[in-house]
């Protein structure tokens, strides 16, 4: 099996390691990555704002730089939701790329069948569901069972682990006071549970958390499931 | 010249900020939440019975035309009137001629969205008829001033202090914090008012094609007093109401209290087939049906977005939406909120100035998945984002960036020019003011120096 590594622009500039984590993870499952360097962004900035031709061009785009892979991996639900749900409706039509594009955890439990990845990390955790994630590629237990059967991660769950932190993307720049409240709200369930690190499959979400907490100086830290997952 | 969403930005600035009002809002949705909770259990398969009412709804709003003409024939032959208003303007006109020929001088309303939309208290008050709400949450706001705050629960922004307060400033009565004293203060003063009206003015919860009647759902027994002892019974129904058969409001009447309020039924569930018949002692003497257009079938002729029509009212996305949660029912300056209300009020009103709705929600999705008719909201909002843009509502600049940002990412030279520019000016602190509404409150990450792309042309293969 080739898989594919699609690693989304923000990841790519801003979280590396995120996408460093999950090469390792994969690696030592001896799953064959590559990588495309071609690739860039999947367009879903400008889809959310209403720019669908612009989309529609990189849909394109996509589709032919990944049209040789079995699978696609991605550590962005939000992306993979754009490519496979998405995409079809702007391209009006699915194909082998976004048929086959899937998120990091739900491409090892529900692909690979993987829920223990030998992991170590030793940490009081909260989950946080990005809405991507748990609703438009349904992924509510997989990133869970990932979690669990991390050696020393004690899991412990907040209130308010399904409602939305309030990124959205340009949303959180067009109307910063609801995004804010949002945040306010999403970090106040988090620091409920006395968690050490608030995990989650979105690196966009952890980055809307983590700028809130910075700010307040909280003692809580963020981190990617791939980064929990390649912890040894 | 104030914009709407200058205004929206003021509002939600303002609601967020409030602490105070965030939390009553929260605590009440919480209320609500564990009743909706409890109340789909009663459902044997919940999904199951979403699935069967889309189903429904799809079948209604698609033959629309033929529904709607069969419901007419059958008010007609009920006894009742038919009235087919285009225009909000339409609708009152019709109103308001039908009360100076029955020479009405009190009007008694129950709770209706319909009649918010039109703005018909203004007008029926402008023309000198006393009107007066008599669901116990539209009075408080009618005395307030204030519209309704929720598409179903009116006054959910207010505590029970508020509610004694607004008694005592506006009727004088005095402080109390027993829910009861106060539901009996209201009480007494609409039983005169019920007893004294000419006219009263329903909406309709659902519209029955095959049996030509209205069903009306509520909690306090006064819609049933407001369409039964005046003489004359205005319902003002939009044409979306309708269902097809009779035996559709099983699964409609419980789906709607279930999503609603939690409730397996309201306390009161009536169905009005027409005016007082021979031999009958009591009910009103004349049955008048408005079928509300108002921009209605523009959201019918749009096949994308057509299902936005199966909406029941209910509230249900309201509820479940963080935005609303964060900001009320106020801010957003229409007459139906939430993520409902962001989706149909561009097609409803003027699309241009109501733009910003839909951009107003992180697109969560939450909404989508509680619609007890499986509206799909959320991508709507991605539909209406869509449709604003091709309609050029966007503006200039943001369309030449898009342009300029298309060109980047189209070209692997160009992102890697770009992501080092932009990794530069971060690093050095010059980027962050640019994304200031972002960064006002929050710390923006700083990059590392390599990105992925740095990483995997030196380790990529090898490792």
């Amino acid at each position: 099996m080739r898989v594919a590594l699609f690693i989304p622009c923000f990841i790519d500039q801003l979280f590396p390691n995120v996408g460093i984590a999950m090469v390792t993870v994969l690696r030592r499952l001896n799953v064959d990555v590559y990588y495309p360097q071609e690739q860039t962004c999947c367009g879903q900035p400008a889809f959310n704002t209403g720019y669908w031709e612009e989309a529609r061009a990189l849909a394109a785009r996509y589709c032919e730089i990944f049209a040789g892979a079995d699978a696609i991996v991605s550590p962005s639900a939000s992306c993979t939701a754009m490519v496979r749900n998405f995409y079809p409706e702007l391209l009006g039509r699915a194909t082998q790329a976004t048929a086959h594009t899937y998120e990091f955890a739900e491409f090892l439990v529900k692909k690979l069948g993987v829920t223990d990845v030998g992991a170590k990390f030793p940490a009081r955790v909260t989950y946080h569901d990005a809405c991507h994630a748990l609703r438009e590629l349904r992924l509510r237990d997989e990133p869970r069972q990932l979690l669990r059967n991390v050696k020393g991660v004690e899991l412990v769950e907040m209130d308010q682990a399904e409602t939305c932190c309030g990124f959205g993307g340009t949303f959180s720049v067009k109307f910063p006071m609801i995004s804010y409240a949002m945040d306010e709200v999403k970090v106040t369930s988090i620091q409920k549970t006395g968690a050490q690190y608030v995990v989650s499959t979105d690196s966009s979400c952890l980055m809307q958390i983590d700028g809130y907490l910075r700010r307040q100086n909280l003692p809580i830290k963020t981190i990617s499931l791939a980064e929990v997952l390649a912890a040894t | 010249m104030t914009t709407a969403l200058d205004q929206f930005k003021y509002d939600a600035a303002e609601k967020t900020a409030d602490l105070r009002h965030r939390a009553v809002i929260q605590k009440a949705i919480a209320t609500y939440d564990t009743a909706v909770a409890s109340g789909r259990l009663r459902f044997a398969d919940w999904q199951n019975a979403r699935s069967h009412a889309a189903a429904i709804k799809w079948e209604t709003i698609n033959h629309l035309d033929g529904y709607l003409e069969q419901f007419e024939r059958n008010v007609l032959a009920n006894g009742g009137h038919l009235f087919w208003a285009e225009t909000a303007a339409d609708a009152r006109a019709h109103i308001l001629q039908l009360a100076r020929q029955h020479s009405v001088e009190k009007v008694v309303k129950s709770k209706s969205m319909t009649t918010e939309e039109i703005h018909l208290n203004d007008a029926l008050e402008g023309a000198g008829i006393h009107t007066v709400e008599t669901d116990l949450g539209e009075y408080i706001c009618q005395i307030r001033g204030e519209p309704p705050y929720h598409i179903v629960t009116p006054v959910m922004h207010l505590t029970k202090a508020d509610i004694a307060r607004t008694f005592q400033e506006k009727l004088g009565t005095p402080l109390t914090d027993s829910a009861e004293e106060l539901t009996m203060i209201a009480r007494a003063r609409l039983r005169q008012e019920f007893l004294t009206a000419d006219m009263g003015i329903t909406g309709a919860n659902f519209a029955i094609a095959d049996t030509g009647m209205v069903a009306i759902t509520e909690n306090e027994g006064n819609a049933r007093l407001s369409f039964s002892l005046p003489r004359v019974h205005v319902a003002i129904v939009g044409i979306e109401k309708l269902i097809p058969r009779f035996d559709d409001l099983a699964l409609f009447w419980p789906l709607l209290s279930g999503s609603g309020t939690g409730q397996a039924i309201t306390a009161y569930s009536s169905l009005i087939g027409g005016p007082r018949q021979e031999r009958e002692t009591d009910g009103p003497r004349e049955f008048h049906v408005v079928l509300l257009d108002n921009g209605r079938t523009r959201l019918l002729a749009d096949a994308e977005q057509r299902d936005a029509l199966h909406c029941i009212r209910c509230g249900a996305c309201l509820n479940v939406c963080p935005i609303y949660k964060n900001i009320g029912g106020h801010a957003y300056g229409t007459t139906y909120q939430g993520p409902i209300g962001s989706v149909i009020t561009p097609h409803l009103r003027d699309a241009q100035e109501w733009s910003h709705l839909p951009y107003a929600s992180s697109l969560c999705g939450a909404c989508t998945d509680v619609c007890p008719v499986r509206i799909d909201l959320h991508h709507h909002l991605l539909h209406n984002r869509r449709n604003a843009v091709q309609s050029k509502f966007d503006g200039p600049l943001q369309r030449l960036m898009f342009r300029v940002w298309l060109a980047t990412m189209q070209s692997p030279a160009a992102y890697s020019l770009a992501s080092r520019l932009a990794n530069l000016a971060l690093r050095l602190g010059v980027a962050q003011s640019l994304l200031k509404p972002w960064t006002a409150t929050r710390d923006f990450p700083t990059p590392p120096k390599q990105s992925f792309k740095d990483y995997w042309r030196q380790h990529g293969r090898g490792a």
